[in-house]
């Protein structure tokens, strides 16, 4: 009679390798060099967060009119409470400012319908490229439906830089795939002008390319033509970063095995079916946390339009700070802008995480 | 397409072959991969290809629906000629199904929608009514159970049965195989070997390039033999097996199946 093999069962791990315990003694105090880091770290944390805590919660004045109210000698939020409403809409009439709110809730709203399950996600998809610019446009600069028209040249502070970091985005994306796709073209003219287009804005810093928006441009124009700054500026922004996008993209592109274009060949998919069906789906998400890299670069840089004239958030609050009343309030302004920029950067990065997880295939999903 | 049409009829008359080789050439660069090949397949036929490597054998069956293009010479497949003509390619593509050393199922997507992809894109067929023959296909090579899992959770024995499967979602007239066993474990090779015998004896025609000589003996019609880029020889496996004709397919014969 053959003898049936049956598997030992497992043991429990040592006491030693579990628990907060076990955790500090790998982690922090694993040999003489990690003993002396962490006794450090905690030293310079000591020296740094109590007198942080001190200046921003509790000597801070929160409220006031002018610098003269800020007398406890910590932050003088009151500043930025005071400031508040120009930092967000910039020199928008305040009295009109319901108008950016309503889009902004709308946008909210619409991207929060994708969680719904009974939404068809196609009709919602082009709704919110399509429709939803539209009604923002008419929202933010009026003249028509009775709202009064307001010139693009009041728009600033967050909600330009909203403005600015979100038509940016949607529309280098899909040009960056363009021009990724065009590069690897085996069609020499395509090709040609992708490589061309792709270096040259790559060659070129971006405050170049703003000056030549909002000064070289109109020079060259004949009288009378004439088309907005802000969308001048807008058209040089997203081209900048399409730019970037594309060798991102590209580099994903080259990732994908010579198989998986073979096999979508040999299934007789026309390119564009291939590409859309088979290799894009797959590149893109090898290149997610790149493409989130470029976003949030688009994002910030999004502040150099401070240097032709235009008041996004920083520029807003570095012109607030030039008023009398408040000399003496650039380290809390500056502060309340890195925070901000550092929300929404983070946010970004976090949620990049959140959809590489979800298209994760590679392991069990269900 | 009148042309065409003549050209099936005879095709299914057995008047003319299925795939045509006439004095084909190729070269990578100054390599030249392939030396005036002549060789024709009949409606039916299950070909193996075997050879040393760098023989030119895969190359020679990815031409046939030009994933590799040749210089010289011409490839008649079902009635088209292979040449630059876009239309002509995605025409013969839509008829020959292939399936892949390394298996090349999509990743992103779940079993059933890499059967149901060209399905529905290439042949335009409603979705239900693809997903309906993909989980057909799927039953006959036994993994209708996963269908609603990622290739990335299926052993590589399976996973090259789902990509037989997908290219036979295609219907196609003609099954190309490009050394399906060689990047399997060998417990799972049976399971695909399986399946292919099983396809044979359907009467798909089939060129395959494999280096497993029983599958060759069982299901074979003929043998064909390359080496440095040449057809040494072509036989029906009874003589290709037991009375090799080129001392280069004895060489060969003796190094594969003595050991």
């Amino acid at each position: 009679m053959a003898i049936e093999f049956k598997p030992s069962p497992s043991l429990p791990p040592p006491v030693k390798s579990v628990g907060a315990v076990a955790w500090l003694r790998q982690n922090l105090l694993s040999s003489p060099l990690n003993v002396f880091l962490t006794f450090f770290s905690v030293y310079i944390l000591y020296l740094l967060i109590p007198p942080m805590i001190e200046w921003g919660l509790v000597n801070a004045t929160w409220s006031g009119s002018s610098k003269a109210a800020c007398t406890a000698g910590g932050a003088c939020w009151a500043f930025i409470g005071a400031r508040f409403e120009q930092f967000m809409y910039g020199l928008y009439p305040p009295e009109e400012t319901w108008r950016i709110n309503i889009a902004a809730i709308l946008l909210i709203v619409m991207i929060g319908a994708f969680a719904i399950k009974t939404v068809n996600k196609l009709y919602l998809s082009i709704s919110i490229i399509v429709v939803y610019p539209i009604i923002a446009y008419i929202l933010f600069a009026g003249g028509s439906f009775g709202l009064e028209a307001v010139d693009t040249s009041l728009w600033g502070g967050l909600f330009l830089t909203m403005l600015l970091g979100i038509i940016g985005i949607v529309a280098s994306f899909p040009l960056g795939v363009l021009l990724a796709l065009g590069r690897r073209s085996n069609m020499p003219v395509a090709k040609s002008v992708c490589v061309v287009f792709i270096e040259t804005i790559r060659a070129v810093p971006l405050i170049t390319i703003l000056f030549m928006a909002s000064v070289m441009i109109p020079l060259f124009l004949p009288d009378g033509l004439n088309f907005n700054k802000l969308l001048r500026v807008l058209i040089g922004i997203t081209l900048f970063s399409a730019a970037y996008m594309a060798e991102v993209i590209r580099g994903g592109l080259q990732a994908i095995p010579k198989g998986q274009y073979e096999a979508a060949d040999a299934m007789g998919l026309t390119y564009w079916q291939s590409m859309i069906l088979v290799i894009l789906p797959q590149a893109l998400k090898l290149v997610i946390p790149g493409i989130v890299n470029t976003f949030i670069g688009l994002f910030k840089d999004s502040t150099l339009v401070y240097i032709v004239g235009m008041f996004d958030l920083l520029g807003i609050i570095q012109l607030a700070n030039h008023d009398a009343n408040w000399l003496g309030t650039t380290i809390e302004g500056y502060a309340f802008a890195g925070f901000i920029y550092w929300a929404i950067c983070f946010g970004m990065s976090r949620y990049s995480m959140t959809i590489e997880r979800k298209l994760e295939t590679g392991h069990k999903r269900n | 397409m009148t042309n065409r049409n003549m050209a099936l009829a005879q095709l299914e008359r057995g008047e003319q072959a299925i795939i045509e080789f006439t004095d084909v050439n190729k070269w990578y660069g100054d390599f030249h991969v392939l030396k005036n090949i002549n060789f024709s397949i009949k409606k039916g036929e299950r070909i193996v290809v075997c050879g040393p490597s760098g023989s030119g054998k895969s190359t020679m069956t990815r031409c046939i629906n030009r994933l590799e293009e040749h210089q010289k010479g011409s490839i008649i497949v079902d009635g088209i000629e292979m040449n630059d003509n876009l239309k002509n390619i995605e025409a013969i593509r839509k008829d020959v199904g292939m399936v892949f050393q390394h298996f090349n199922l999509f990743p992103h997507l779940t079993i059933l929608e890499n059967l149901t992809l060209a399905p529905i894109w290439v042949r335009k067929m409603p979705k239900k009514e693809a997903e309906e023959m993909a989980m057909h296909y799927l039953e006959r090579v036994k993994i209708a159970n996963q269908a609603m899992k990622f290739p990335g959770q299926l052993s590589g024995g399976q996973q090259q049965r789902v990509a037989i499967a997908r290219g036979l979602c295609m219907q196609p007239r003609i099954m190309l195989f490009d050394e399906p066993t060689s990047a399997l474990d060998p417990e799972m090779i049976k399971e695909v070997l399986d399946v292919m015998v099983q396809l044979a004896e359907e009467g798909m025609t089939m060129v395959c390039v494999t280096h497993e000589m029983g599958f060759a003996k069982t299901v074979a019609d003929r043998v064909v033999f390359m080496d440095a880029g040449e057809i040494v020889e072509a036989n029906e496996p009874n003589e290709f097996f037991n009375n090799p004709q080129h001392d280069r397919t004895q060489n060969f014969l003796s190094q594969i199946l003595n050991h």
